[in-house]
């Protein structure tokens, strides 16, 4: 009964100074729907895009239906019959529905005109088949987030698809598209086909999943029935990471109260509130969609609030643009320094200096050289970035030398609370223990911190206070003496009342 | 030691292909190389070289503005109206420069508040201006006439100082102007931070529809300066004139080695490309070659200079 359909024995995959797989055994069972599970970082995507020919495994071998295959592109995927269907919908939303799912392969004639009847019936019978009642000649954008996934599934079925990929394919649906999603999921199932399920919300896992495959830190950690594995035993096998780095933490003698958020709502957050005192680090744990970023860029001005008030230092503030924030003393590091973080065709110093340009001004509002250059050795010096030169190109440094630059740029601005998402990602494990450093020397000179992190030892290691966030809202609170793993996944995946 | 020779030579790559197209033309005909011939062209490219200058900015911002030709001849046509009403020509200037930073000031709000694309943004002001200065003409040359006044505008135009034409001087003090501040204020630093990512400059505290409207507000200024040169030189206004002027202004950004997705390059090299347009245009003029092979030639010469720059 339990064959599989597909399997992936020992498959490794190096990325440049990292092991994102490490000889993962994995196979797909024929008619069952599997939960994918693991924290942020797992090797979840990772594993999806070797089955889907995206990335090339390092090592490992494939089996379809027992037989060796190689997948060079997504093409050859597809042709195996394997489809995946992402978060963020791949569809034309200019273009109907028929001509969505015939993309690439419309029906002509000898002619090569379209034949548009037979592209409409072959699509309205794939929708009837799944129970859809839009017309095929609808416009995707005129469908709902529900129906597009619908469309999706459609064109993987047209496809001829055995195994179908779900990327957290509820984040985005109501609760009455969710439970049409699950009974399309059963019909799939019943029919014969192989789905493979990645979710967060562990709740979803007992109601549709066979069986639950768990990864952590690129390893396989094994495959489960759903019916004889808990949701705490779930998350117990995705966090068990070993606390091997010794994170510097230092106490400090917590001061006074100089960030409170109130209330603070827009179209991603709701009702977040919170303070930050002197010489506290506060770690915001979440996983993937828990919109911490957005909360990060909301109390920096990026993103418009709805509602909701910030207090520095008990005075309200207005707060609509980054420039303002800078001006009240708020910086952020951004999360993805190539993307937003740093200006590339810019050097070192013209990087540092950008944010606080107006503290270097002379006569003519001539930009005063010399004592940017003098600052920017300043900086260079005291966070020890490794560059020839400061009028390097920022796009030449590694990694963790551009997270340094990025983290120059924030302090040159003075700030009084300092914001840093994802401060390590990328880094190597050298670079990492500098900035931690770094910020402890920041909380120690008084700074109040936000320090945003997907990596749970990272937070716990560095926080005073953890705030968890799950879908845009705080679902708790947790003092570092009293942080585990354990606590902090169950709050990020939503789980608030303890169930053993 | 061989890697910084090519570093140098990247460097100046432009005013290097400026030099060796000169030595050519100047085997090609010995009328080139002579100091009047040479007046002539920088006093021809001067017009071009102007607009440019603004052009630059707004390509190195990642924009683009057509709407500098409609601008150059609508305030041309209005400063020769005001010339031919009597107005003073102080005050003639600084309205017309006025108006040009005003339409360019538009189009930096529609393109930053409004979120237009520059493209769209400056399509439109372009045919906006060009109508409007056929409605104003009537469709008819306006002249300054034979005033004293007119006669002091003309010197705009067509007055030299210790025997070098004058626009030359403004082309030089407007690329000086430029110069300084793309190269030592905090706006010049902006607008090549914006060019390279537009989200990094904004989250650092960067107000980045500012820069922008500053941007198409000095390519504005400029070209209503060009319109008043050319005004004052033929002491009257075209209703079609400056037509094509935007694209040989990004020609000759482009030609300087300015990307046109922003972030890279500067206004000196830019004065260069305007000159390599200029020199191609007056040599084959003094080769007879007829104007209808000269459009060919001029675009080929685009198509290459472009191509040989995209290698690197």
């Amino acid at each position: 009964m339990n064959q599989a359909v597909f399997e992936m024995k020992a498959i490794s995959k190096d990325f440049p100074g990292v092991k994102a797989l490490d000889h993962v055994d994995f196979r797909i069972l024929r008619g069952k729907v599997m939960a994918l599970l693991g924290e942020n970082g797992a090797g979840k995507s990772t594993l999806m895009k070797i089955l889907t020919g995206v990335y090339q495994k390092t090592s490992g071998e494939l089996f379809y239906n027992q037989e060796k295959v190689e997948f060079q592109g997504t093409r050859a995927s597809q042709e195996k019959g394997i489809a995946i269907i992402h978060q963020e919908l791949n569809l034309v939303p200019e273009l109907s529905v028929a001509e969505n799912i015939f993309l690439g392969r419309e029906p002509i004639n000898r002619y090569g005109k379209l034949e548009w009847k037979k592209m409409w019936e072959n699509a309205g019978v794939l929708l009837d088949q799944l129970g859809m009642h839009f017309s095929p000649k609808t416009l995707v954008s005129k469908l709902s987030i529900g129906h597009q996934q619908m469309v999706e599934i459609t064109k993987a079925l047209s496809l001829n698809a055995e195994i179908i990929i779900m990327d957290e394919p509820t984040d985005a649906l109501t609760t009455k598209e969710t439970e049409n999603l699950f009974r399309i999921i059963h019909q799939l199932r019943n029919e014969g086909k192989s789905i493979v399920y990645i979710t967060h919300r562990l709740e979803e896992v007992a109601e549709i999943c066979d069986y639950a495959t768990i990864l952590r830190d690129g390893k396989l950690i094994g495959e489960y029935d759903v019916k004889e594995i808990n949701q705490d035993k779930i998350i117990e096998f995705m966090v068990g990471r070993k606390l091997t780095e010794q994170y510097p933490r230092v106490d400090c003698e917590i001061g006074r109260k100089v960030l409170s958020v109130n209330n603070l709502s827009n179209k991603y957050i709701k009702n977040i509130s919170f303070d930050v005192f002197e010489g506290e680090i506060i770690g915001i744990a979440g996983l993937m969609g828990s919109m911490r970023t957005e909360l990060a860029k909301t109390i920096y001005g990026f993103y418009p609030k709805e509602e909701g008030r910030i207090f520095i230092n008990e005075e309200e503030v207005k707060i609509n643009s980054p420039e303002l924030a800078i001006k009240n003393g708020i910086a952020y590091v951004s999360e993805d320094r190539k993307a937003n973080g740093l200006i590339l065709s810019l050097s070192v110093k013209e990087n540092m200096s950008i944010s606080s340009l107006k503290t270097f001004k002379c006569f003519l509002s001539k930009i005063d050289k010399k004592k940017e250059e003098q600052v920017a050795h300043q900086y260079v010096d005291q966070m020890s970035i490794a560059t020839p030169s400061i009028h390097q190109l920022v796009k030449n440094l590694s990694g963790g030398n551009q997270q340094k630059v990025s983290i120059s740029k924030c302090l040159m601005t003075a700030p009084k609370i300092l914001i840093l998402d994802e401060p390590t990602r990328g880094v190597d494990v050298g670079a990492k223990k500098e900035i931690y450093h770094l910020i402890n020397t920041f909380k120690q000179k008084g700074m109040c911190i936000i320090m945003i992190s997907s990596e749970i030892p990272e937070i716990m290691g560095m926080s005073d206070r953890i705030l968890v966030m799950h879908e845009g809202e705080i679902s708790g609170v947790i003092h570092h003496s009293e942080a585990t793993q354990h606590a902090i996944m169950r709050y990020a995946v939503g789980l608030k009342e303890e169930n053993k | 030691m061989k890697g910084s020779f090519k570093e140098e030579v990247m460097k100046y790559r432009a005013l290097i292909g400026l030099i060796i197209f000169s030595i050519i033309i100047s085997l090609l005909t010995d009328r080139f190389m002579t100091v009047s011939n040479i007046l002539n062209v920088l006093r021809q490219t001067s017009i071009n070289a102007i607009i440019a200058g603004g052009m630059t900015y707004v390509i190195l911002t990642s924009g683009i503005d057509l709407s500098v030709g409609s601008v150059f001849a609508f305030t041309g046509a209005i400063g020769a109206y005001l010339i031919a009403s009597d107005t003073n020509v102080f005050l003639t200037i600084l309205i017309v420069l006025f108006l040009g930073l005003l339409i360019g000031g538009f189009n930096g709000v529609v393109i930053s508040k409004g979120k237009v694309q520059p493209f769209i943004a400056t399509l439109a002001t372009m045919t906006l201006a060009r109508g409007a200065t056929l409605v104003f003409t009537q469709g008819k040359p306006i002249s300054t006439g034979a005033s004293e006044n007119a006669e002091a505008f003309a010197k705009i135009g067509s007055g030299y100082l210790f025997s070098i034409p004058i626009p030359i001087y403004i082309m030089v003090i407007v690329f000086a102007l430029a110069y300084y501040i793309l190269k030592h204020t905090r706006l010049g630093r902006y607008i090549y931070a914006l060019g390279g990512n537009e989200e990094a400059t904004s989250l650092s505290g960067i107000n980045v529809s500012k820069v922008k409207i500053l941007v198409y507000m000095f390519s504005g200024v400029l070209a209503a300066l060009a319109g008043l040169i050319l005004t004052s030189r033929l002491s009257s206004a075209q209703p079609t004139a400056g037509s094509g002027y935007e694209l040989d202004a990004i020609a000759a950004v482009v030609l300087g080695g300015t990307s046109l997705s922003g972030g890279y390059g500067n206004v000196l090299s830019t004065i260069i490309g305007a000159l390599i347009i200029g020199i191609l245009n007056n040599s084959l003029n003094l080769m007879n070659v007829s104007s209808y092979y000269q459009l060919m030639i001029k675009g080929l010469v685009i198509l290459i200079a472009v191509l040989l720059d995209r290698k690197h």
